[in-house]
C-alpha cells in the first residue's frame, strides 16, 4: 500500500470524507474515487454504475466498487440527475486503479445545487484528514 | 471411543502443558452456576454392531423401492442409479472436504462443480447456473427475490397454482416477512396454468410457471414469455422433475430469466426427500444477483489452468446485511453426484432414459383407464399424471399396500375440489410387468 | 529422505523441515474436462429394458438431446477418481479450519444413511409406511432439545445459515403473534458472518455493537441499544473468537426485560455439549450445525444440516409439519395456525439427520460430553503451545478454538495468508484465516476433538517451522504452497472476467 505522501492527490478537486472526489464544469459534476481509496482497496474487479437519469440526493449511495474480498460504497457529494455513466467501466474496471482521476471517472451527475459541493475539502484539507 | 484418541498418558501431558488439573478444570470462563449438574439424558452409547442393529430394524420401518412398488412422484422420483455413482461420490476426498476456500489443494471439488454448471446451463440453455442450493422450493423463493429486488417499485410476485404445493409454502414463508406477497395464478381445465390474470396485474415484479406442473403437464411457456415481455417482469421456471429435459424443449428455449429447479432425479437417492439439489441457472444479465456460490475459472502464478470460488463479493460474509442472500453451506455433494450422473447418461442415454420414462407413464395411463380410471387433463405430460379414481379405490389403494404397491398420491389435500384425484408417476424402475400387476391388482 | 523431498519440490528452494512435515508430492495425474474426453457415440449407463411400446410426444413440445458428454463407464471412473485426488479432505490430512469443525466423519454413518429403508424411503409415503423414517425424526428431536436444554426442536433446516433464517422467522412470527412487529435486531461484532444477512431477510435492521477489550461482550453495550423497538439480539456462544460470553444470562436478562427474545448461533455447540445448555443461559432459540457438531461430512461445501432448539413460548411458530407420537404411533401434524410455515419441501436434510442420529447414539452422553472437553483440551494445548510464536490477541482462556495474528511476522513482510499457504507444503489444511473481522490478520486454529496428540504436535511443529521460515526466508512463505497442484490462483482475473462455464 501506498505511503501518504506517494498518493497522487490533484489540486484542482475536491475530495469528500469518503474519498470520492469531485470535478465542476458549469453545472455538471464529474465523480469518482481518489488515489487513497483505490489503493485501499486493491485491485478493483467490477463496478456497479446507475443508469442515465437516475436521480440521487446529496449522500445517497450511487454505485459499488468491488475488489476480489471488499465492496465499497459510493456516495454523491451533490444532488442532481445522472447525465453519463462511465460505461468503459464495465469491461475495464482496473480503470478505477490506473487511472482514478481520468479514465476511471464513475459518474457525471447534473447538479441541483452546487454549493452543496462547498463543504467538500480541497487537496490541503483532505490530506490533513488522512493524515489524521 | 473409538473416534478419540487421547490416552490418559495424553490427556496428563496436555493438561500439564496448558496449566490445568483436570478436563473439568478446562472451562474457567464459564461461571460455575452455568454448569449442568447432571449428565445428559440420552440413551446408552451404543456399540457399531448394536447400532447396526437397531438401524436395520428401524429403517425396515419404511417403505422402500427395494421392498415396495411406490407409484409416486410429486417431486421426489425413483430412478435407477448406477453404482458407480455413490461408488465413486463416496472417496472421501469429495466427502470430507470443506468449502474449497483453498482452491490450491481444492481443484477436484472446484473442477467438478465447474463442470456441473457447465452442463445444467446446456441441459437448461442458460448461460450461468449456481454451484448449488438446497432444493426447488428454497431456490424458487430466492429466485423470485431478486425479481422483487430488481423491480424496487413492485412488491408482489404472481405464482402458478399449479406449482408444488410445499415450494408454494416455502416462497410464502420466505416473502412475507420480507413484506412482499404471493398472488396466485389459477389453472385451466386442461390442466396448465390460467394466466389471463396477468392481464389486470400491474404491480408484479415475476411470474413463475413450473413445468411439467404439479400436475404432470407441460405448460406453455412459450405463452408465459410473451406476457413476462409485454410486462416488463420477470419470467422464472420451475421443474422437479430434471430429467424431463433430456426430451422437452428447455427453459432457456422460451427466453426465461431466471431457472429454479430440483436435481433429485440425477442420482441422487430419495431419502424420505432430503438432502436434494436445488438448481439455480439464469440468462448472463443476472450473474451478479444469484446467490450462492459460484466456480470460476483462472490461471495460478505458473500459468497453469485451474478454478476458484469467484464473484464472492455478492454473499454474506463480505456483503453482510445487504447481502442478497445467507446461503452459506449448499448441497455441493449432490451437485458433484449430479454431474456424474449426466457424464454417465450422456447425450444419448439422458435421451434414451426420458423417452422410457414417458413411454412406461403412457403405458400405466392406458392400463389405469382400462382399470376405470378417468384422465381428466388432456395436456401432454412426461411421466407423472392425475386422475380420477373409480368409486371404492380408496379401500382398494389400503388393500394393495398390503402386497407392496402404493397406488398414486391423493391430491385433495393440496386442491380440495379435486376430490377423489390421484398423481400417479412411471419411471423406467418400473417393468411392464410391475404396471400390469398393479392395474390387476386394482381392478 | 529430506534431500529427496527438496529435489522433488519444485523450483528447488522449498525444502520443509522435513520431521514436521507429513506431505511430499504424488503422482497427480493431469485431467481434461469431462467434454474434452467424449466421443459420439459412447454411454456409460445400462440402458432399461424397452418392454412398452414407444409413445413420442408432440415434436413441438421435443427437442434435440443435451449435448452433454459422451464417455464410457471407465471414462467416468478415472475422471473423478482423478480429480478426487486434486482435494484435501478430514481424510487426508488435519483440517484445523477455526470456526468449521472439521472432525471426522465415522464411516458407519455413511453405511446406516444408504440402508435401502432409508435411502429408497418416497418422503410423501403414507404415514403407516414411514414409521422407521418418523420414528427416526422424532428421537432425534429429542436428543437434540435435551443436548440444548430446550423444549422443542425441528430437524427441516438446510443448513446452519437456514437454521438462522428458520431462528429469526420464528422471532418475527412470535413478535407479530404477541405484541407489535419490532424493526431492528442487534448483532454483536463477533456474530457469525450469515447473521447479519439473515436478520435482512426478515425485515430486520441490524444494530451492530462491539465486543469489549477482551473479546467478550458487555451487559452494558446491549442495554445501551436494547429498546421495545427491537426484537432480540443475535449471539454467538462461545463467540468467533473462541471465547465464552461469560455475561450471557445477564444480557439475556436486558433483553428479556424488553421483550425481546435472544437467538443463539450454535455452530460452536461442539465446545459445551454435557457442559453448559444453552436453554440454562437464557436463550430462547439456537441453532445447531449436525455437520460440525455432530460429525456429519461436510461434502465439499454441503450439504448440511441446521435444526433449530426453542423454548416452550415459540413451540407454536415451528414450521409444519411436526412430528408427533400418539399411542405408540408416530404422526405429520400440519394444523399450527401459528407456524411461520415451511422452510424445505420436505422433511429436512433426511439421511444427514440419520447420520447425526447414529452418532448421538454411538456417544452417548458421556461421549458428547468428552468430545466438548477435548476439543477445548486441543486448542488450548495449541494456544499455549504456540504462544510467542504467533501473537495472540486475547490472551484469555479458549475454548474450541484459538485465534493468533501475523503481528510478530509483518516486519518481515510475511502475511497471514503466507503462512497458511506454507502449511500446505507440510501436508495440513490452512487454518480459518482473515475471520473474525475484528481482528487483524486473523489465524483462527480449531483442531477439533479427533486429532490425536502426535498430530497436533506434528501442526505445531510445522507452524513453528514457518514462524522460522518467515524470519530466515521470507521468499520461501511468499510463494507458497509449493507442493500443492497449482500455486496461488488469480482471484482478480477470474472476478474482472468471470468464465462460468465450459
Amino acid at each position: 500500500m501506498k505511503e501518504l505522501n506517494e498518493l497522487n492527490l490533484p489540486e484542482d478537486l475536491k475530495y469528500s470524507d469518503d474519498h470520492e472526489w469531485a470535478r465542476v464544469d458549469g453545472d455538471i459534476v464529474t465523480i469518482g474515487i481518489d488515489d487513497y481509496a483505490q489503493d485501499q482497496l486493491g485491485e478493483v474487479v467490477f463496478v456497479e454504475v446507475p443508469e442515465v437519469g437516475d436521480t440521487f440526493s446529496k449522500g445517497d449511495q450511487f454505485g459499488t466498487v468491488e475488489s476480489v474480498k471488499a465492496v465499497s460504497e459510493i456516495y454523491t457529494p451533490v444532488s442532481g440527475e445522472v447525465v453519463e455513466a462511465n460505461e468503459a467501466l464495465a469491461d475495464a474496471p482496473e480503470l478505477i486503479n490506473n487511472s482514478p482521476y481520468k479514465d476511471g471517472w464513475i459518474v457525471k451527475i447534473k447538479a441541483d445545487d452546487l454549493s452543496e459541493l462547498d463543504n467538500l475539502k480541497d487537496k490541503a484539507s483532505y490530506f490533513q484528514m488522512l493524515k489524521g | 471411543m473409538r473416534y478419540l484418541p487421547h490416552t490418559d498418558q495424553d490427556i496428563k501431558e496436555m493438561l500439564a502443558k496448558t496449566g490445568y488439573n483436570s478436563l473439568d478444570d478446562l472451562f474457567p470462563t464459564i461461571p460455575k452456576s452455568y454448569r449442568v449438574k447432571k449428565e445428559m439424558c440420552l440413551p446408552k452409547p451404543l456399540t457399531e454392531w448394536e447400532l447396526n442393529a437397531h438401524m436395520a430394524e428401524l429403517s425396515s420401518k419404511n417403505a422402500s423401492t427395494s421392498s415396495h412398488k411406490v407409484f409416486i412422484g410429486a417431486g421426489s422420483y425413483p430412478h435407477h442409479i448406477p453404482s458407480i455413482i455413490p461408488y465413486l461420490i463416496s472417496r472421501s476426498e469429495f466427502m470430507t472436504a470443506y468449502t474449497p476456500y483453498q482452491p490450491e489443494i481444492s481443484q477436484g471439488t472446484l473442477q467438478g462443480i465447474y463442470e456441473f454448471q457447465t452442463m445444467i446451463t446446456e441441459l437448461l440453455g442458460t448461460e450461468v447456473a449456481t454451484a448449488s442450493h438446497y432444493d426447488c422450493g428454497t431456490a424458487l423463493s430466492e429466485a423470485l427475490m431478486i425479481a422483487l429486488r430488481k423491480k424496487k417499485k413492485q412488491n408482489k410476485v404472481a405464482i402458478s397454482s399449479l406449482v408444488h404445493p410445499h415450494h408454494r409454502q416455502i416462497v410464502k414463508t420466505y416473502l412475507e416477512p420480507a413484506g412482499y406477497q404471493m398472488v396466485e395464478l389459477p389453472s385451466k381445465p386442461d390442466g396448465t396454468t390460467d394466466l389471463s390474470p396477468l392481464d389486470t396485474m400491474d404491480d408484479i415484479a415475476a411470474v413463475a410457471v413450473q413445468s411439467p406442473n404439479f400436475f404432470g403437464c407441460i405448460e406453455n411457456l412459450g405463452k408465459v414469455k410473451e406476457i413476462a415481455t409485454k410486462k416488463n417482469i420477470f419470467f422464472i421456471t420451475s421443474f422437479t422433475e430434471a430429467l424431463a429435459y433430456g426430451l422437452l424443449k428447455n427453459p432457456g428455449h422460451f427466453g426465461v430469466d431466471i431457472v429454479a429447479g430440483e436435481g433429485q432425479s440425477f442420482g441422487i437417492a430419495q431419502s424420505f426427500g432430503g438432502p436434494g439439489l436445488g438448481i439455480m441457472t439464469s440468462s448472463k444479465q443476472y450473474v451478479r444477483d444469484l446467490p450462492g456460490r459460484l466456480v470460476g475459472r483462472t490461471k495460478d502464478r505458473r500459468g497453469e489452468d485451474g478454478f476458484v470460488l469467484t464473484l464472492s463479493t455478492r454473499e454474506q460474509h463480505i456483503k453482510r446485511e445487504k447481502a442478497s442472500s445467507n446461503i452459506c453451506s449448499n448441497n455441493g455433494l449432490n451437485a458433484m453426484t449430479a454431474a456424474m450422473y449426466m457424464a454417465t447418461l450422456g447425450k444419448v442415454g439422458i435421451r434414451k432414459i426420458a423417452q422410457i420414462n414417458h413411454d412406461k407413464a403412457m403405458f400405466l395411463k392406458t392400463k389405469l383407464e382400462e382399470t376405470g380410471f378417468k384422465v381428466p387433463f388432456a395436456t401432454p405430460f412426461f411421466n407423472e399424471f392425475v386422475v380420477k379414481a373409480p368409486d371404492g379405490f380408496e379401500a382398494k389403494r389400503e388393500s394393495v399396500k398390503k402386497r407392496g404397491i402404493v397406488a398414486g398420491l391423493a391430491i385433495e389435500k393440496y386442491y380440495p375440489t379435486l376430490k377423489n384425484h390421484y398423481l400417479f408417476c412411471a419411471t423406467e424402475v418400473f417393468s411392464k410387468d410391475d404396471i400390469e400387476m398393479l392395474a390387476r391388482e386394482l381392478k | 529422505m529430506e534431500e529427496h523431498i527438496a529435489n522433488t519440490c519444485r523450483g528447488g528452494v522449498q525444502k520443509c523441515h522435513n520431521t514436521h512435515q507429513t506431505a511430499t508430492s504424488g503422482l497427480i495425474f493431469k485431467e481434461s474436462f469431462l467434454w474434452g474426453k467424449s466421443r459420439e457415440g459412447r454411454c456409460a449407463v445400462s440402458i432399461p429394458a424397452q418392454d412398452v411400446e414407444e409413445s413420442l410426444l408432440d415434436p413441438e413440445l421435443t427437442a434435440d438431446a443435451p449435448e452433454l458428454p459422451q464417455l464410457s463407464e471407465m471414462d467416468v471412473v478415472r475422471h473423478y477418481t482423478r480429480l478426487s485426488q486434486w482435494n484435501f479432505g478430514v481424510d487426508s490430512g488435519m483440517y484445523p479450519l477455526g470456526s468449521c469443525t472439521m472432525k471426522y466423519n465415522p464411516k458407519t454413518n455413511e453405511v446406516q444413511a444408504a440402508r435401502p429403508g432409508f435411502s429408497g424411503a418416497h418422503p410423501l409415503l403414507d404415514e403407516d409406511l414411514c414409521q422407521g423414517a418418523l420414528e427416526m425424526i422424532y428421537n432425534l428431536e429429542q436428543y437434540l432439545a435435551e443436548i440444548t436444554g430446550m423444549e422443542a426442536v425441528t430437524l427441516q433446516p438446510a443448513a446452519g445459515a437456514h437454521g438462522e433464517l428458520a431462528g429469526m422467522l420464528a422471532i418475527h412470527a412470535y413478535h407479530a403473534k404477541t405484541g407489535h412487529q419490532r424493526s431492528k435486531i442487534i448483532i454483536p461484532d463477533t456474530a457469525h458472518g450469515t447473521n447479519p444477512a439473515s436478520a435482512t431477510l426478515c425485515g430486520y435492521e441490524s444494530i451492530n455493537i462491539h465486543s469489549g477489550e477482551d473479546g467478550i461482550l458487555t451487559p452494558e453495550a446491549v442495554a445501551a441499544v436494547m429498546d421495545e423497538e427491537t426484537a432480540g439480539i443475535m449471539i454467538t456462544n462461545p463467540n468467533t473468537l473462541g471465547l465464552f460470553e461469560e455475561s450471557i444470562k445477564e444480557i439475556a436478562d436486558i433483553v428479556h426485560a424488553k421483550g425481546g427474545l435472544v437467538y443463539g448461533d450454535g455452530a460452536n455447540m461442539n465446545a459445551i455439549m454435557g457442559i453448559v445448555k444453552p436453554g440454562d443461559l437464557g436463550i430462547d432459540v439456537i441453532h445447531l450445525n449436525l455437520h460440525k457438531t455432530f460429525s456429519t461430512p461436510h461434502g465439499g461445501g454441503g450439504p448440511g444440516s441446521g435444526p433449530i432448539a426453542v423454548v416452550k413460548a415459540l413451540e407454536p411458530f415451528l414450521p409444519v409439519p411436526r412430528v408427533e407420537k400418539k399411542d405408540d404411533r408416530y404422526t405429520l401434524v400440519y394444523d399450527k395456525p401459528d407456524s411461520m410455515g415451511r422452510m424445505l419441501t420436505f422433511h429436512g436434510h433426511f439421511s444427514i439427520l440419520v447420520r447425526a442420529y447414529s452418532y448421538i447414539l454411538t456417544m452417548g452422553a458421556k461421549g458428547l460430553t468428552d468430545v466438548s472437553k477435548l476439543a477445548v483440551l486441543n486448542a488450548n494445548y495449541i494456544k499455549e503451545s504456540l504462544r510467542g510464536d504467533l501473537h495472540l490477541p486475547y490472551d484469555r482462556p479458549c475454548m474450541h478454538e484459538c485465534v493468533f495474528t501475523d503481528k510478530f511476522q509483518a516486519d518481515n513482510g510475511v502475511s497471514t495468508l503466507d503462512m497458511a499457504k506454507r502449511i500446505m507444503d507440510y501436508g495440513f489444511h490452512p487454518p480459518t484465516v482473515y475471520f473474525p473481522l475484528v481482528v487483524h490478520g486473523a489465524i483462527m486454529i480449531e483442531p477439533t476433538e479427533t486429532e490425536s496428540k502426535e498430530t497436533i504436535d506434528q501442526f505445531i511443529g510445522a507452524f513453528k517451522s514457518i514462524v522460522q521460515e518467515a524470519k530466515e526466508n521470507p521468499e520461501i512463505l511468499k510463494s507458497a504452497p509449493h507442493l500443492a497442484k497449482l500455486s496461488r490462483l488469480d482471484e482478480v482475473s477470474a472476478a474482472r472476467k468471470p468464465v462460468l462455464r465450459g
